[in-house]
This record gives C-alpha cells, structure tokens and sequence, in this order.
C-alpha cells in the first residue's frame, strides 16, 4: 500500500522507500527507513499534505510525494498508540 | 585550536524549530549582528556569548537543518561552518540544540557532527514539555553514549543557560577531540565509505581517520553536484559516485544503508535517554490541529487570521505612517524657515529629509510585518499554514510558505519581500521576490483612482463601472503574478520546489521577546541597508526634478509677482481672485515651468518616442519618471506638470478637471479611455518602485535580482500597454 492510503489513525511498517534524489534522501534521514513504525496522524486534503507520526515524531509531507514510501498495515482496528 | 587572545568561536546547530533561535537570543541577548561570508548567500547572525568565567565567545547561529548532507544549496552551508572550509573559519566548539521531546530524530544531526571530530555540546530544550508529562531526561545516559556532555536549557527562563557555559568551557579547555562514530554500520558499508575516505585530503581530516570517514559519509549522502565540488575536492566526489553505483549494481542501497546505520544506533540507545511518554504539549496539539487543520473550520480559522495579518499592514499602519508623514514634514518646514532660500535649503528639505522619510515611512508595515511572522512562527502556526496552502501554492511553483509575504505584497511589496526570509530556499525566496511586486500595492491605489476618475465624465457619480475597473486591476494583478512565478520557477530559477516534508512542531506560547528582539534587528538592517539605497535615489531625482536652474525662468516668474502685486494696489475690483491666490498660482505655475525644463522634463522628452505608442505624452513621461520614488507620487508630480501646485490627493477636483480637459498640440484629448486603461495597465506592471529594488538587493544580497526584477517588469509593462493602446484604437475606442 502506498503511504498516502494509509487510514487514518492506522498504523504500518514502512516496506520499502522508492523513488529518488534530495526528497527521497530526507526522508530517510527523518527517519523513514524499511521497518520502521509509522502512524497516519491526519491528512490535509485541501493542502495535499498528510501528517505521520514515527518515532516518536510528527512530520508532514506532500500526500502526491508519499506515494514512493511502500507500507504493510499492521492492524484491522485503529491502534492505540500508547498507554499512560 | 583558540588563538591566544581571541574570542572562541562557537557555532550552533540544530534541526528547524529545535528551539535554537530563542536559545541563540537568550546567550546573545540585543548583541547579535548580521554576518555575511564572501561566496556564502546565508546571511548568519553572531553574537557575544558572556561566558561563566567573564570571557567572551563568539556565537554563530547556523540555518536550521535537519542533517549535514547537502541536498541544496542552504543545507552545505552548515557542513562548511562545522568542517571549516573557507571562506568560514573553523569553530572551536558546536552547540547542538536538540529538542528533548523529539530527541532520536534530533539527534541524527548530533551524530553526524560527532563524527567530525569537533568539540561539541549538545543543549537539550523542551525538557519542560517532558518534565510535565511526567517523565524525565536522562542527560548522564545520553553524555555515557554519545561521549558529548547533554545540558538541558530553557531559553525564555534563562534557566540551564549558566551550566551550559560552565560545560562549554570545560570542552574548550579539553581542546581538540578525535571523531567517534556512533552508528551501527555493516561491513559492505564500512568498506565503501573507506575507499572514499582514502582521498580525502589532510587539510580537510586534520590526520583523523573518523573524520575522514565521516567527510566520506557525507560525500555519500549529498546530491547537489555544485555543493559537493565546493566543499571537497573533486576526486572524493568521483570517488563516491563510483561506490554508489557500484553499490546499486550489486542491489545495495547507500542511502538506507547510512541512514538505517545512524537510527539502528539511536534505536538502540535513546530508550535509556528518555521515558518512552508522549509529552502533554503532544496532545493539546493534536486536539487544537483537529481543530486548526480541520477542512471547514480549520480553513476559515486561517481566512481570519490571515484578513487580521493584512488588515493591520494594509490600515492599522496607517496612523503610524501618518505620523511619520507629518513629522518628517514639520521636520521639513522647520529646516525651511531656519535656512535661507537657497541650494542648501532645498536640498536638505527637499532631497534628504524627504529622503528620510522615504525610508521611515516603511518601518510601521515592516514592524508589523516582523510581529506577525515572530507570532506565526513562534506559535508553531506557520508550519499549518503551509501544510494548508501548499498544494495552492505548488501549483504555481512557489512554496506554502511564500503565501504570507504574497497576501502582504497587496498592502505593500517593501515588507512582504523582507519577509521571504521565513523560507528556507534560496530559489523559493528570489521566485516570490520576483513576483511579489506585482500585487496590487496601496501605493497604486491613488494612481487608478484619478485614471478611473478620468475615464468617467465629470459629473458622475461613483458608479458601479469604476468599482468593477478597479476589482479587474487586482484580478489583473494575481493572475499575471501567478503566470509569472509559473514561467519563472520553470525558466530563470530552474527547480522544482522541493516537495513538502516538514516536521511540525507542537503550539506554543510565543516568546515575546524574541519576537521584539526580530522585529528591532529586521527594522535596523532596513533602514541601514535599504535605506540608504532609498535616500540616495530620492537625492538622485529631487536633482534631476529639480535642475538646471534657470534664471531666466525665475526672473521672468519675479517680474509677474512684481507685476500683481501692483495691479493689487490699483484696483480692486469685486469677484477677481485675491493678490494671495494671484500669488500662489503664478507659483504653481512657476513649479510647472520648472520641471517641465528640469533634466527630468528633458528626460520626458527623450523618452517620448518611446512612450508615444503607449498613448502616453512626455508630461506623462515626467510623471513616470517622478513615479520612482513611490507609485502614488505620480498624482503629485502630474498635478506639478500642469503647474497645479501641490496637490496630494488623487480626489482632487482640479486635478480631475485638467486631467479630462487635458489636449495635445493637435486638439486631441490626452487622457482618453484606451491612454487611461493603457496607463493602469503600465503602473500594474512596472516596478516603478526604487524601495522595492533596493529590498530586492537587500534580500537576495546582489544588485543583479533587482536589475532583472526592474528589466522584466520594465519589458513586461511596455509590451502589455503597447498591446491594450494599439488593440484599442484597432477596436474603435477612443
């Protein structure tokens, strides 16, 4: 699945990153790495922009852009990120 | 590496919104200045950092960055700072600020410049965010793992301020350090990033074999071709491109494979530097951004706060402006009655402290302008207005965060390109200074109203046309503004944005002073750099308005005066005009003549042929030509040529009246309906602004952008009159 289908407040394992050049290069350095725990915070339709949370941090990103992160969800039901 | 007797150098780092700018306004306090490196086009600011001990170091605040790899242009300028290549001198030691709520992402960029070899800190902020959501920070854990010692600070307390010199100096004193790698690297990438390490130069590894490797990493992790050759010699570079496509053909990728070597560490390590919580300010963020960037009320939240944002610059200057306007003229009138009629008396009033208030004029709106970037970006609003606009602005090649200064640009172009600085890019911030002053400006407000005046018969009232005319001037002006950063973001300033990935922050109060601390030092730099720009072309045409005298002129004027007063004395007879107002029309008449034989009245002359098929005459010509020093002067200059007097008000009826009465030699009206729209249409186009040109310099730092911002708005304005006058007269208007 392409990041950008990701529902909301789902959470995946990022598969693969494709594409390539400085965005790509980024978001590995923000830490978007195969394996990695990713979170659909939001998605921002008016702006095109989706938020994630992954590794403890939200980032946003161009929606069209993120179509080169590959995910595996990995629960049905919407996660709770964290218990107190 | 400290000389004895200098200051040492310190430099700091830190990812965008790690809370570096409020620490670097805490250690510096109203100290900092704007420091420039030859070849360099990041303008840094500097400071004096009052250590512990009393002595002094010197403070340079990096751009914010998220790694040291050059992706663009901005991002190579942090390595070149930390590494040392000329023309920026080596540091003594790096401060990394590193927001505690956020900690493993923030530290990538630690580790990397751990790598290098230098001295360094790391400053931990935010620790009050985690401090509240119960959890606490581990600075002994992260100083035992990461061999730098961790400080937690808070910039606006000045709190942890005192240990962080003390920690410093104690780094300073233990002088020089060895790299050490922190990242859990496979074999095949060891061996690579050796073979590239093996070229790179002593003067660059300063005989450390981890710094080497680490310049080698960097080499590997960088794209821009142009950057690289500037920073290492050209065969490292070859060097790494042939490991990495040697890497590709063997189906390994290099970017992973650094990347994931760097967070394997930090995974590995940053569970024992903080409790895994997820801090308050976390979760009042996403309740307000469910809010915020909610696709209803999110939307019309920002539509207020952005009328609020325009209002103010657009009206609420007002007053402040009119203030500055009559104490620069009482200023003037003052001057006047002190000095003798003379050169000295004229040209103090009329060159420099008009000029003067040329410049002061401006600081209400870039005041505001200062206060509502500081309020937006220090709130951590202005990451949602980019996530809002971006795809908006994209379209058209800008980034989200040209929105602000573009909104500005209708109340005024001189604060809206000062605050393209928010963007990070150098390419995103020249793109929206180049098409900034297009907008509709306050300053053409006055000129389209006496030509939409013109067009309409004297007795007529406001009527729906005008009100339609003057919308169509704003569409007119967004429109072109759009096509133009379209064609020039794929031609001149080649490059598409770079797409949107930005982390964002959580809200926060904003620091007001910081915010007043910005708003002092981009006012400062203003008035020294633009201004001076600003006062020597008022000087410059206050002369050519103003010269050659001719005494003829004046002795021909004086014997008039001589001539009613007499009269005065004669008769007096009921219904003619007083001696005063005789008086003051022989001076309006006299200003008239006076300009009309001025070097700019010659000028409009000169010009004429080429004006001519615009439908404009050469007094029009001078009106343009006066029009520099700021668009609406063009109604009082006008009202001059025609020997009016001073009239400052586009509603002026006299003005009104000779503007529709106006003929050429032939009988034929001036101001006719296809002169008139193809006017508008020039002043919409032209950068008939010296202020704009000198922010322009002042901002992208060479007077090159501003020649090319005047040359194509210049080309732009004549090409597009030329066609509305000619396509006129072929459709039978008059």
């Amino acid at each position: 699945m392409d990041l950008d289908q990701l529902p909301r407040n789902r959470s995946a394992r990022l598969r693969a990153i494709g594409g390539e050049g400085g965005f790509r290069r980024r978001l590995l350095e923000l830490g978007f790495l195969p394996g990695t725990t990713v979170r659909m915070v939001r998605r921002v339709e008016i702006g095109g922009v989706i938020e994630v949370e992954l590794r403890g941090c939200h980032v946003s990103l161009s929606a069209h852009e993120a179509r080169i992160v590959q995910v595996d969800p990995v629960q049905a039901e919407p996660v709770q990120v964290e218990k107190p | 590496m400290t000389t004895a007797g200098a200051s040492p150098r310190i430099v700091l780092a830190g990812n965008p919104n790690a809370g570096k700018t409020t620490l670097f306004n805490a250690l510096t306090g109203l100290r900092a200045k704007v420091a420039n490196y030859p070849g360099v086009t990041v303008e840094f600011e500097s400071g004096a950092w009052l250590l512990p001990d009393g002595s002094r170091a010197e403070l340079v605040d990096l751009p914010g960055c998220y790694s040291l790899s050059a992706l663009s242009a901005e991002e190579n300028v942090a390595i070149r700072a930390i590494v040392g290549v000329p023309p920026m001198p080596a540091p003594d030691a790096v401060v990394i600020v590193a927001d505690a709520t956020e900690l493993p992402r923030h530290l990538y960029l630690a580790l990397q410049i751990k790598e290098l070899g230098v001295p360094s800190v790391l400053a931990l902020t935010m620790v009050d965010a985690i401090a509240r959501a119960g959890a606490s920070i581990d600075a002994g854990a992260i100083e035992a793992a990461t061999g730098m010692p961790a400080v937690p600070v808070h910039g606006p307390s000045g709190r942890g301020l005192r240990e962080l010199g003390d920690t410093l100096q104690r780094v300073l004193a233990a002088g020089e350090v060895a790299g050490v790698e922190l990242a859990d690297e496979p074999a095949a990438l060891r061996a690579d990033v050796a073979s590239v390490a093996a070229h790179v130069p002593g003067e660059l590894h300063h005989d450390d074999a981890v710094r080497a490797r680490a310049i080698a990493r960097w080499t590997l992790s960088s794209i821009e071709e142009a950057e690289l050759h500037s920073t290492v010699p050209r065969d490292v570079a070859v060097a790494a491109r042939a490991r990495r496509d040697a890497a590709r053909a063997a189906g390994r990728d290099l970017d992973v494979e650094l990347a994931g070597a760097r967070y394997a560490w930090i995974d590995r390590h940053s569970p024992a530097f903080v409790a895994r919580r997820r801090p308050a300010a976390r979760r009042a963020t996403d309740r307000i951004d469910a809010v915020l960037l909610h696709p209803l009320f999110g939307f019309a939240l920002f539509a207020v706060v952005m009328t609020v944002v325009f209002q103010a610059l657009f009206v609420g200057a007002d007053p402040l402006i009119g203030g500055i306007e009559t104490a620069v003229g009482a200023l003037g009138d003052f001057a006047r009655a002190q000095l003798g009629a003379g050169l000295l008396r004229d040209f103090l009033t009329e060159g420099v402290i008009e000029g003067v208030g040329a410049v002061l004029v401006f600081l209400p709106q870039i005041l505001l302008m200062f206060l509502f970037l500081g309020l937006l970006e220090d709130s951590g609003y202005m990451a949602r207005v980019v996530v809002l606009m971006d795809r908006v602005m994209r379209s058209v090649g800008l980034h989200g965060r040209a929105f602000v200064p573009m909104l500005s640009g209708f109340a005024c172009a001189v604060p809206a390109i000062l605050a393209t600085r928010t963007m990070e890019r150098r390419r995103d911030r020249l793109l929206t200074m180049l098409v900034v002053p297009l907008m509709t400006c306050s300053a053409r407000l006055p000129v389209y109203g006496l030509l939409i005046a013109a067009l309409y018969p004297a007795d007529g009232a406001t009527s729906f046309g005008q009100g339609a005319l003057m919308a169509a001037m704003y569409l007119f002006s967004i429109v072109v503004a759009l096509v133009a950063s379209h064609v020039f973001g794929r031609t001149v300033l080649k490059g598409r944005p770079a797409p949107l990935v930005m982390q964002m922050p959580p809200y926060r109060r904003p620091h007001l002073r910081t915010v007043a601390r910005m708003m002092l030092q981009r006012s400062g730099v203003f008035v020294r750099d633009a201004g001076t720009v600003i006062l020597a072309c008022t000087i410059v045409l206050w002369f050519l308005l103003s010269f050659p005298r001719e005494p003829a002129l004046e002795r021909d004027y004086d014997a008039l005066r001589a001539e009613a007063k007499n009269a005065a004395i004669v008769e007096v007879s009921p219904g003619a005009p007083s001696l005063q107002e005789r008086l003051a029309a022989l001076d309006s008449a006299e200003r008239g003549d006076r300009l009309r034989h001025s070097y700019a009245g010659r000028l409009g002359r000169t010009i004429e042929p080429v004006i001519a098929p615009l439908g404009f005459d050469w007094q029009i010509g001078i009106g343009i030509l006066g029009a520099f020093a700021a668009r609406e002067v063009f109604v009082a200059t006008m009202a001059v040529v025609y020997g009016l007097g001073d009239v400052d008000d586009a509603g002026s009826q006299p003005l009104r009246d000779r503007i529709r009465a106006e003929r050429r030699s032939d009988g034929t009206r001036v101001f006719t309906p296809r002169t008139c729209l193809s006017l508008m249409v020039f002043f919409a186009l032209a950068c008939q602004c010296m202020s704009t040109l000198a922010a322009v310099r002042r901002e992208s730092g060479t007077w090159k952008w501003a020649a090319f911002l005047f040359a194509y708005m210049s080309v732009l304005a004549w090409v597009a009159s030329f066609c509305v006058y000619q396509l006129g007269g072929v459709l039978g208007l008059a």
